[in-house]
């Protein structure tokens, strides 16, 4: 067992970890939405680093605020609803404080997002490589033939077979694996130095999916770009990502490397969440489920957000809790220490 | 790759190119006609009718204003094949000369209302707000009128005159696209393309030229079609009122208005206007019903 957990809790948020670049930085993100009854909070203080060319996962249940923080980063929520809080440090410059113009030139070019419905998420009346050679036309003062050999350049790198064929072809014409590599295409025209991908693989059946999913990460391995890996495929995060942050309820409850918090997880949830991963092996029996639902974005509890769905929940946890640092590890739960400890599911004996 | 489908099984769109051959939209043209009949008519008969208007100096077999007293209302003939009217003016010249002015008249409507309607509603739409509000309201407010009440009035303010007639009818028509481009264009601004084209870095100048302006279209073109046939009636309409072409200029409502008056003597000088005016009307329409379904990718076509 490794020892990072074990050098004892540091009370108080850490801020050090100034060594490693970093590429992305968020910084105690605030989300506000409106809808007719009122302002509500999406997310709430939600902090976490990227370095260059690390894949982080972000897991959680539909609902927890995974897909806003990227819409968030990416600034697409609609001004008038939308009210977000904190810094978000993109290579030295706050995204927050951009204008729209400066931001659309960082979007597509140094940051671009691969969305969940490749079905729906290319404009149906022009081909395919009229709408990478646009993307490439936004960042790039080229010609129009040089930018359409960008775009066939492009598909050709995410396994399309005739790209100059493809690139002439409506999205109505492709399947949903080729619309979502048309996508990836798009993606990585400009060579961002981030991709935020929101459950890139989720509309795809699952064939396709480990297919999209290798291309995504090769591609982006061989030109050193981040990835923001946004999913609830927890079998995905552990096979590809390096670290990864566990969110409820639009906080984040855990992070910290994937290896130790899948292998010793600190937190209730993130302990129920694994053992809800059905098991293939075993044919018949009951699928382990986390009992209870989210609770509702304006009645959350107001101390631990998933104590009233926990089974080790005690009145203590009826307090607000805060995000603890240890070393590499990010942990919000109040009894963490004494579930590590003692009884724990899988990770008795561990500290 | 094989998770590429069969090419060429919906051909919703004209301009669907097959992998192998480059896109020939000439050629997808063609097909179209082949395949619909409807459209074909409408085309043909819009087409005669449009080298009708141009070449009627050329083609009319008298001069639409020459009048004859010795030859007043006659039956047709050989010499006046569609007879004259009730000054001895040739009926076939006049419905030809008239043809031209009808087909300005409902494009200079069309292209007002076009004009105006359309930037209206995408901008209205694309901003939302109180903008939105206010103007949504103005519409509502012109929209409560009927155009061609709206045209009278507006006309008698600007001067009695086919063109100023037509502008008063754009004018009246603009409401209508306004509300129908700002509707789509709250369609496709929620659609997950155009917020994916921002995460791509498309200014908004860009985002509504290139995805918000092409997606929302579609039933405007239709719509337009449909108004060309409206404004030819308003233009028949005016003209019947003495509101738009003006004596002795040819135009087919005031050769409807002059047949109505001698309807018990001459009753066949009225065929001849008003089935242009019904076959001219029908054509816009039939053309505009099957643009609807050639654009929309719901309907399968083989």
């Amino acid at each position: 067992m490794s020892a990072t957990a074990a050098k004892g809790p540091v009370a108080g948020p850490e801020t050090g970890m100034a060594t490693d670049k970093v590429l992305l930085s968020v910084e105690d993100l605030k989300l506000d939405l409106r809808d007719e009854n009122g302002w509500v909070r999406v997310l709430d203080g939600v902090s976490f680093d990227i370095r260059p060319k690390e894949t982080l996962g972000v897991v959680g249940e539909s609902g927890c605020g995974k897909s806003m923080t990227a819409l968030s980063i990416m600034q697409l929520l609609p001004p008038r609803s939308a009210r977000t809080e904190g810094r978000i440090n993109f290579a030295g410059r706050d995204l927050l404080s951009l204008s729209r113009r400066q931001m659309s030139r960082i979007r597509g070019r140094n940051i671009s997002m691969i969305f969940q419905e490749p079905m729906s998420a290319l404009d149906p009346v022009f081909t395919v490589g009229a709408q990478i050679r646009e993307t490439v036309q936004c960042h790039f003062d080229v010609s129009k033939r040089e930018a359409d050999e960008r775009a066939i350049d492009a598909l050709d790198s995410v396994g399309i077979a005739a790209p100059r064929q493809v690139a002439q072809l409506y999205p109505m014409s492709l399947s949903g694996g080729m619309r979502q590599r048309v996508m990836i295409a798009m993606a990585l025209v400009c060579e961002p130095d981030l991709i935020i991908a929101d459950e890139p693989t989720t509309a795809l059946d699952v064939t396709i999916q480990s297919q999209i999913m290798d291309l995504l990460l090769n591609l982006s391995q061989k030109r050193g770009t981040a990835i923001l890996f946004i999913t609830h495929n927890l079998a995905l995060v552990s096979q590809n990502c390096d670290r990864m942050i566990t969110m409820y309820g639009g906080q984040i409850i855990e992070g910290g490397p994937v290896s130790e918090v899948l292998a010793r997880p600190l937190h209730p949830y993130t302990t129920g969440l694994l053992h809800s991963i059905p098991d293939a092996g075993r044919a018949r029996g009951t699928l382990n489920a986390i009992p209870g639902r989210v609770p509702s974005l304006r009645a959350m509890p107001p101390g631990c957000r998933f104590e009233p769905r926990c089974p080790h929940a005690t009145a203590h946890c009826t307090q607000a809790v805060a995000l603890e640092r240890i070393a590499e590890r990010q942990i919000r739960c109040h009894r963490w220490q004494e579930l590590a400890g003692s009884a724990a599911p899988m990770t008795a004996g561990a500290l | 790759m094989t998770d590429l489908n069969a090419n060429g099984r919906n051909m919703a769109r004209t301009t669907t190119p097959s992998p192998s051959v480059t896109p020939s939209r000439l050629a997808a043209f063609l097909r179209w006609l082949r395949s619909d009949l409807r459209a074909a008519l409408a085309l043909t008969y819009l087409l005669i009718l449009v080298l009708a208007a141009v070449l009627a100096p050329l083609l009319a077999p008298y001069s639409p204003t020459d009048q004859n007293i010795m030859n007043m209302l006659a039956e047709p003939s050989a010499e006046h094949w569609l007879g004259t009217d009730d000054l001895g003016r040739d009926t076939l010249s006049r419905l030809m000369y008239g043809a031209g002015n009808a087909l300005y008249a409902a494009g200079l409507a069309v292209g007002v209302a076009v004009v105006i309607g359309v930037p209206v509603g995408v901008f209205i739409g694309f901003v939302g707000g109180w903008i939105d509000e206010v103007v949504s309201r103005v519409i509502d407010a012109v929209l409560a009128f009927p155009p061609i009440v709206l045209a009278v009035a507006i006309t008698g303010a600007l001067g009695i005159g086919l063109t100023n007639a037509m502008l008063a009818v754009g004018f009246g028509f603009a409401p209508y696209l306004a509300r129908t481009m700002r509707a789509q264009t709250l369609v496709v601004r929620g659609s997950l393309y155009v917020d994916a084209a921002v995460g791509f870095g498309a200014s908004r100048f860009h985002l509504i030229r290139k995805h918000i302006l092409p997606n929302a279209i579609q039933p405007v073109i239709v719509e337009v079609t449909l108004l060309l046939a409206v404004a030819l009636l308003a233009e028949a309409g005016l003209s019947f009122l003495s509101l738009g072409v003006q004596a002795p200029e040819a135009s087919w409502g005031g050769m409807l208005a002059r047949a109505y008056s001698y309807i018990e003597i001459a009753p066949a000088q009225m065929y001849a206007p008003g089935f242009a005016i019904l076959c001219t009307a029908l054509a816009f329409n039939a053309l505009g019903e099957s643009i609807r379904v050639l654009l929309d990718p719901t309907v399968k076509r083989h």
